[in-house]
């Protein structure tokens, strides 16, 4: 016997049952089709509007973030685990596993300190361009046909500035 | 829990720095962005440069040293994985040189740019010096992800947004490939090495039940076509055009020239350990340079565009690469051809050069934030910025193939190894192919010397010293190693005993 039988066995089973499930639901059971039960299920409130609704990156980039920290704690966890034996027992290589973690640490927090520096946290900030960035260009003659957005975060500093002169 | 077995491989720091040097100028270029974010780019632009000449100095620094591999098999230090990488730092000086300029007239200069453009030339690094495929797969990956990124650099317009995420997509798709192969070799073999295809095929006689061949031919099949997407082999070019097009004009050129170059490097170690199988994969390369040529030079044709006829031009050059790759390859199972990889490396630097020179004249169309690439766009460029045109010239004579230029004695090369395989046929392709091409740079040429602007000229930005430079040092260097080809290929060529440990298996600690 093929030792990857039971594989493929458990494959068709699989699909027979699911396939049984829903194509003897849908000739089995009754229809009695009402407005309100063809309507997309909204945790059981009246829908409202489109689903297709933009949302702001800025729901994004928390998940990822998070997905950060859960992967450095992930990898952390599973060296630390080792790494008390080790330096129990006095490995040879605890040393060297000790400073790669702090390189890896070092280049993981100096990522979490741009993030915080370019505002990804900040739910009010975007992340637009600085004119200073632009250099000599910034107070050229030719004018930009796109709107060139002062970041809010600057703003403020220019209308205290005004304000104590005045 | 504690297993006492766990010992770190013995590893070669010194071989590394390049990649270490390359990663901490990038980690530092950030860290100024983050201590001075509202001021120009200026101090990150020169961190980068010498910061790069600094890697480029720690791999002469061990240019001398014996062929070994260090990481216990992960990391082959020697002289191909080392001009390489030299090639590699170079394009990202060029890029640097010429980006700050163009950013800020296409109003992008973020500095978060500049340590992306290094840490992707940190993965071609890793690219080009492993015979791990599993490294491998980690550097294509990290030089892949900083690309994405980098594409849609102009997230206000919808062609950069476009690019990135055709890029994204068909890249990942593209990865999902190799890795699958990887996978597949490594069910064959039992090793990520690629000696390990050499060493199963050594063992086939005592095989002969269980001998999984079609597992590896499966699993190289795919790695290959990983890689066809990466260079942009025809029928895996698609999304060459639209991200070429898309992307900011300096992220392309850095794309054009450093991808490529890595995917190259990396399937030339890839196919050295296939070596024995060459009978099965030559043919399917051969019929991918085939149309590759053909399909680049015609398309490039009929384009409108400037930046997709360099797109497609790129197309057509990754076919001529893959001439050079078969030669090589083919030679290695000849007893009486004997051809480096010297003829592939030469190409490589020549079309890195063309290729991000003209790269960088093209982005002076850049102005206040708008960019036009069509060809009526160069209308009178000649008049407005001399030098870059005249460069130009040097370049588009170069990707033609005129006589006195890098281009030229490249693809003179490529045809001396095709020939000499007995491929008189794919030579002639390829020569068919360069008169193709001919056309289509000329009608650049023309557009930017020989046309007068209409109604609406194109208000072309102030040249800056950095693209004056990066001009010059292209055409200087396609004109140089036309003329100095022999002391070039001396120095790239490895020595004696780098040539037969290439061949020969990895110490023992790498495989089982």
């Amino acid at each position: 016997m093929n030792p990857y039988l039971p594989i493929v066995l458990l494959l068709v089973l699989a699909a027979v049952i699911c396939t049984a499930m829903v194509t003897l639901s849908w000739l089995l059971g009754p229809k009695r089709i009402t407005p309100y039960k063809s309507a997309p299920y909204e945790c059981g409130v009246e829908p409202v509007g489109s689903a297709r609704e933009r949302f702001p990156i800025k729901f994004f980039l928390v998940a990822m973030l998070f997905i950060l920290f859960d992967i450095e704690v992930v990898f952390l966890w599973s060296w630390m685990a080792v790494f008390r034996d080790w330096t129990e027992t006095g490995h040879p290589a605890a040393a060297y596993s000790f400073w790669a973690v702090m390189v890896y640490m070092f280049l993981w927090f100096l990522g979490d300190a741009y993030v915080i520096r370019s505002g990804a946290l900040d739910w009010e900030v975007s992340a637009t361009l600085h004119p200073a960035k632009l250099g000599d260009l910034a107070e050229g003659p030719e004018v930009s046909d796109e709107p060139r957005p002062v970041p809010p975060s600057v703003a403020p500093a220019a209308a205290e500035t005004a304000g104590s002169a005045t | 829990m504690s297993d006492t077995n766990l010992t770190p491989a013995p590893i070669d720091w010194m071989a590394l720095l390049p990649i270490i040097g390359v990663t901490a100028t990038g980690v530092i270029a950030m860290i100024i962005e983050m201590i001075r974010p509202r001021q120009t780019n200026n101090a990150i632009v020169w961190c980068c440069l010498i910061g790069l000449g600094v890697s480029a100095y720690f791999v002469l620094a061990n240019w001398s040293r014996p062929a070994e591999e260090t990481f216990g098999g992960l990391f082959m230090n020697d002289r191909f994985g080392q001009v390489t990488q030299l090639l590699l730092i170079g394009v990202a000086f060029i890029t640097v040189l010429f980006s700050e300029g163009y950013l800020r007239e296409k109003r992008v200069p973020f500095g978060e740019y500049y340590p992306l453009v290094l840490w992707s030339t940190v993965g071609g690094m890793i690219m080009v010096a492993t015979r791990d495929l599993l490294i491998l797969f980690l550097g294509l990956e990290v030089l892949s992800i900083a690309l994405y990124v980098l594409a849609g650099l102009k997230s206000g317009e919808k062609r950069s947004q476009e690019a990135a995420l055709k890029y994204f997509l068909l890249g990942a798709f593209a990865s999902g490939f190799m890795l699958y192969g990887i996978a597949l070799i490594y069910g064959a073999t039992g090793t990520t090495h690629v000696t390990g295809i050499g060493e199963l095929y050594a063992l086939r006689e005592t095989l002969v039940d269980r001998y999984p061949f079609n597992v590896l031919y499966a699993g190289i099949g795919m790695v290959t076509v990983g890689f066809a997407f990466k260079a942009a082999l025809v029928p895996f070019h698609m999304w060459t055009p639209d991200v070429y097009h898309g992307a900011p004009t300096s992220v392309t050129g850095f794309m054009a020239a450093g991808s490529k170059i890595a995917a190259f490097a990396a399937l030339i170690r890839f196919l050295d350990g296939a070596m024995d199988l060459s009978s099965v994969w030559l043919p399917v390369l051969t019929v991918l340079a085939v149309l590759t040529m053909f399909l680049g030079n015609l398309v490039a044709l009929v384009q409108r565009d400037a930046k997709r006829i360099l797109a497609y031009s790129s197309i057509a050059h990754a076919g001529y690469l893959l001439v050079a790759v078969i030669a090589y390859s083919k030679a290695q199972g000849m007893f009486d051809v004997e051809i480096g990889y010297g003829t592939v490396i030469y190409y490589l630097l020549a079309y890195g050069a063309m290729t991000l020179g003209s790269f960088a004249v093209l982005s002076l169309t850049a102005r206040g934030g708008r960019e036009g690439t069509l060809l009526e766009d160069f209308h009178g460029l000649w008049r407005r910025a001399p030098f870059p045109a005249a460069m130009m010239l040097i370049f588009m004579a170069s990707l033609a193939g005129v006589p006195l230029t890098g281009g030229f004695v490249g693809k003179l090369l490529i045809f001396k190894d095709a020939i000499a395989v007995d491929m008189l046929w794919l030579a002639l392709v390829l020569a068919v192919n360069s008169v193709i091409s001919v056309f289509y740079y000329l009608r650049i040429v023309l557009a930017i010397v020989v046309r007068e602007p209409d109604l609406h000229p194109t208000r072309f930005a102030a040249v800056n010293p950095g693209l004056f430079a990066a001009c010059g040092i292209c055409g200087f260097l396609l004109i140089w190693i036309a003329v100095a080809v022999d002391p070039f290929m001396k120095w790239i060529s490895p020595p004696e005993q780098h040539a037969i440990e290439l061949r020969e298996s990895p110490p023992e600690s790498s495989v089982e």
